[in-house]
């Protein structure tokens, strides 16, 4: 399969940027994404030209490194995977297609389509988290916890940070992601004991960094290649009003 | 907290966006009822009577007070919102958003927008000239009343009058299709069993209204 190529070069988080276009030939339809893209690269260092930039680390649908935005849509045209699981097939042999990266201002570009997604840590460090003094391994079922929330937990907790959802909603906004981190724990109860500072702290941090406001448009849900729902956003707006609500005065 | 609509929190906002909403999605119903009544009584007694008894009732007037205030507050937060969100994409895609998301939620600022501006309009129309212009006086029952069914009806036979309120209404009713189960979402109401029916619900009520607030002036024109 031929494609012609519209990517986004972009020398470092300073420069301006701009998108090139590129030639592919001859690539296999069970060629992946990112293979189709390392093809490209071994060419252009053939032509001593430089090679684009672009995350991946597992390719395998689990890490959360990969991020390109294709033809309009995080993680490309196939629903509920990340890019590096996406093969050509997806795509109309000759067919052009355009790569940007995840444009957020939370999410600063680093080079071409690489983007520093940091923020999401910084959420995390907040309060994503159970703070427990380690000692030796529990029993299981120590704590009886009901297998529908354990299920639920663990939906949320499938979230791989990849950033999609910020880079699909049209207000940058990451509900989707700092929701999923709220919820994986509140519902638990070794995460309850923290929920109403967790919850609060988390939400704070991700309006300092300057994510957007969550409008309920629910493409982030649609485009999560984890397939993260939108009732832990609602989950962790409860959360949120139960907390500001009970809080005691300080 | 700290006491500036800037400086509440993303979560806060939405939440405060949503109470709003649902406040004057209530009065929209209200609002229907009443205009409603010059369908079904054309010697626009009944109309005339329940639009005095809303203007006057005390009870009513502070609810007009809260009325005003919710819709200020409404707007400014919608405001603050989408200035936040655009922001938080300084360099947009070159490709725009293809995801599978309800139409009408991409556009709320948009209906919205339209909705502020047919609402002044609105205001001028009827709401100001009730308080400060001259409305003729009609006699039920031995009381005199304004008559602001005489003005409706005399705004109704204007054909540019309405098609300009025809199209707000219908733009209204694209905002109410996502304004509706968006509140409940805000306020963390979430079900696997109960919101498609809220979705539903939004559905039937975003059509009722559109369509009960375009039949009266299509009525009152064609016959």
């Amino acid at each position: 399969m031929d494609f012609t190529l519209k990517i986004w070069k972009q020398a470092n988080s300073k420069a301006k940027g701009k998108f090139e276009t590129f030639k592919v030939k001859d690539i296999s339809a069970d060629c992946s994404f990112l293979e189709m893209l390392d093809i490209l690269n071994e060419d252009l260092i053939d032509k001593v030209q430089l090679p684009i930039n672009f995350d991946h680390d597992c390719r395998e649908g689990i890490c959360g490194m990969c991020s390109l935005y294709i033809n309009g849509r995080p993680h490309g045209p196939d629903q509920g995977i990340t890019v590096c699981q996406m093969h050509m097939r997806n795509f109309k042999n000759g067919s052009k297609i355009v790569i940007e990266p995840w444009r957020s201002k939370a999410f600063p570009v680093i080079k071409d389509l690489m983007v520093d997604r940091s923020a999401f840590d910084e959420i995390i460090q907040a309060g994503g988290y159970v703070s427990v003094t380690t000692g030796g391994v529990p029993d299981a079922n120590s704590i009886p916890i009901r297998k529908e929330l354990a299920d639920l937990s663990m939906d949320a907790a499938a979230c791989i940070g990849c950033g999609a959802c910020v880079a699909t909603c049209k207000n940058a906004s990451a509900m989707l992601f700092v929701s999923a981190k709220v919820s994986q724990f509140a519902l638990l109860p070794q995460g309850k004991v923290e929920a109403k500072r967790r919850v609060q702290a988390m939400v704070a941090k991700m309006d300092e960094l300057g994510f957007g406001n969550c409008t309920n448009t629910y493409a982030c849900e649609a485009e999560c290649p984890k397939n993260i729902s939108v009732s832990n956003i609602a989950r962790m707006n409860r959360e949120f009003l139960g907390a500001k609500l009970g809080a005691q005065k300080a | 907290m700290s006491s500036s609509a800037l400086t509440f929190s993303s979560v806060t906002k939405k939440i405060v966006m949503s109470l709003m909403g649902l406040f004057l999605i209530i009065f929209l119903l209200v609002h229907l009822t009443v205009n409603l009544f010059l369908l079904f009584d054309p010697t626009r007694e009944l109309f005339n009577v329940a639009a005095h008894f809303m203007a006057t009732n005390p009870v009513l007037k502070i609810m007009e007070i809260s009325l005003f205030a919710g819709f200020i507050i409404h707007i400014l937060f919608g405001l603050i919102l989408q200035i936040q969100n655009w922001l938080a994409r300084p360099k947009r895609y070159k490709v725009e958003g293809y995801s599978h998301t309800s139409f009408f939620s991409k556009f709320m600022i948009h209906t919205g927008i339209v909705i502020l501006i047919f609402l002044v309009l609105h205001l001028l129309d009827f709401y100001f000239k009730l308080k400060f212009g001259d409305v003729p006086n009609m006699i039920i029952h031995g009381h005199e009343y304004p008559d602001m069914g005489l003005v409706v009806i005399e705004k109704f036979s204007i054909t540019s009058f309405i098609i300009i309120y025809i199209i707000a209404l219908i733009i209204l009713g694209f905002h109410l299709h996502h304004a509706f189960q968006s509140a409940f979402q805000s306020l963390g109401l979430n079900h696997t069993k109960y919101t498609p029916v809220i979705k539903a619900l939004g559905t039937i009520y975003s059509i009722v209204v559109a369509l009960g607030f375009i039949i009266i002036p299509l009525y009152i024109y064609f016959y």
